[in-house]
């Protein structure tokens, strides 16, 4: 089937679509935007965490054609244009990346908590990248990326 | 396979009658795993995440009905004041991500001993409405699981909503497991004090083959509180009342936990649910 659905602010479509594949598959395969992880495909690890209508969700158990006629944005629309957001600045001066593969989603993550809430405390850090596994950095890293991107978001 | 899309509830029943084999779709955070790994290969998918009367919640002959496939972060956030048992059992499901999709329909309708939202209705009396191109019928909560992963509805049957009595009196959930976040209940127990009544509500999770009430220890609390007298509780009370609660419980030995484990972490579940809910009933 063919799926409309606009991503990062552009109408797309997704040709050949089997009705039972994910949106994450979609994303990857089909629309060219391998930013979303595919690491456990049933919801545990969060990499695969995109905003669909303004939620994140993790596309990976979102069927792609539920994705019809929504709004997607995926890490790769989070920059504006070759300025990173501050959440990804962060990420980057704090060291928050290792191998990487849990960044896409913990970027979308930790972009919508800090939309949501200001100046955000450690457990609602914590509470909020609940669902997002690396295997990697401890995580100590990623919440001083987090705390410096809500800390830069109060002073603007 | 097919994908149908219906827009409305009259053409989601419609498609339900037609294609019995169809596999409703809500959230997607329980059908969406049995697909990635291929457990399932159904005919059809029958989305319903567009079909605008399965969404929000509104209030019903003095009744807070909640539209089946409404996520639980909207029930956290809108409704936790009046339904604080369900909101707490809600706040335990999986991760943010989870919450924003996932729903109390499809929680019932994958029917898990583990949901954690089911011990949560069965403690307020919670009541399925049930919809097919035939009619509308409501069946109290405890008539709807009928067996692991089996519940009560006929194959051209969407569930459209629960019903739950705004609490009326202070309600706990608690669950055991590994950490806080993301974690199927080893066991799980809902109460809610209905002073009103002088009723005593329970609901067990993950500890029988379906979520059930505890009946005895209902009944026997509810005669022995003090209600009139906000005094705390006696040990001997508290203690009794745990063990009517394991008792209720039928559970088996799993890679989650053996049974004797299940029972002992009920009775204490009981007995600090109970306890904060009657100091909560003491300070008002
Ligand atoms: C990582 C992860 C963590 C999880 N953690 C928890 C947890 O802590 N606690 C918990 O209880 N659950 C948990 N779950 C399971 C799942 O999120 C819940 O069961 C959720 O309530 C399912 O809702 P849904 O809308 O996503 O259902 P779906 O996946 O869309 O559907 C589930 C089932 O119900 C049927 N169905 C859905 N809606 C209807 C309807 N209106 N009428 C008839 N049938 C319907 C579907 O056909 C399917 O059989 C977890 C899942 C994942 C992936
Ligand atoms: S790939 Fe989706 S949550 Fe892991
Ligand atoms: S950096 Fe490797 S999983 Fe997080």
């Amino acid at each position: 089937m063919r799926v409309n659905v606009t991503v990062n602010g552009e109408p797309r479509q997704a040709d050949d679509v089997w009705e039972g594949e994910s949106l994450l598959y979609a994303l990857r395969e089909r629309l060219g935007l391998p930013g979303s992880k595919n690491a456990c495909e049933q919801g545990e690890c969060g990499s695969c965490t995109v905003y669909l209508d303004g939620q994140p969700a993790c596309s990976c158990l979102v069927a792609a054609g539920q994705a019809e006629g929504r709004e997607v944005r995926t890490v790769e629309g989070l920059a504006d244009g070759e300025r990173l957001d501050p959440v990804q600045e962060a990420f980057v001066e704090c060291g928050a990346v290792q191998c990487g593969f849990c960044t896409p989603g913990l970027l979308v993550t930790a972009h919508d908590l800090i939309a949501r809430t200001a100046d955000p405390s450690d457990a609602e850090i914590r509470e909020a990248l609940a669902g997002n596994l690396c295997r990697c950095t401890g995580y100590e890293t990623i919440l001083d990326a987090v705390r410096l991107a809500a800390a830069r978001k109060e002073r603007v | 396979m097919e994908f149908l899309r219906p827009v409305s509830l009259a053409e989601a029943l419609e498609a339900r009658a037609a294609h019995p084999d169809a596999v409703p779709i809500a959230g997607g955070t329980d059908v969406m795993v049995e697909l990635n790994f291929d457990h399932r290969r159904p005919a059809a998918l029958l989305d319903l995440a567009r079909v605008p009367e399965l969404f929000g919640h509104s209030t019903v002959d003095g009744r807070i009905r909640i539209a089946a496939a409404t996520p639980y972060a909207r029930i956290i956030d809108e409704l936790g004041d009046r339904l604080p048992g369900l909101a707490m059992a809600s706040r335990t499901v999986g991760s943010p991500q989870i919450r924003n999709r996932g729903s109390v329909g499809g929680n019932l309708g994958a029917a898990s001993p583990a949901g954690d939202t089911h011990p949560a209705l069965l403690a307020a009396g919670a009541e399925v409405e049930i919809a097919s191109t035939r009619g509308i019928r409501r069946l109290p909560v405890e008539e709807f699981y009928l067996g692991v992963k089996r519940n009560a509805l006929e194959p051209d049957e969407l569930i459209i909503a629960v019903h739950l009595e705004p609490a009326s009196g202070p309600q706990q959930f608690s669950k055991v497991g590994t950490r806080n976040a993301m974690v199927i209940a080893v066991c799980a127990f809902a109460l809610a004090l209905h002073p009103k009544h002088r009723r005593v509500g329970t609901g067990i999770g993950s500890a029988a083959p379906t979520p059930r009430h505890a009946p005895a220890a209902e009944e026997f609390v509810a005669g022995e509180l003090p209600w009139d007298r906000p005094v705390p509780l006696a040990d001997s009370l508290l203690r009794r009342f745990g063990e009517l609660v394991a008792e209720a419980a039928a559970p088996i030995d799993d890679v989650r936990g053996s049974a004797g484990y299940r029972r002992h972490a009920l009775s204490v579940l009981a007995r600090r649910t109970l306890t904060w809910a009657w100091t909560e009933y003491s300070c008002v």
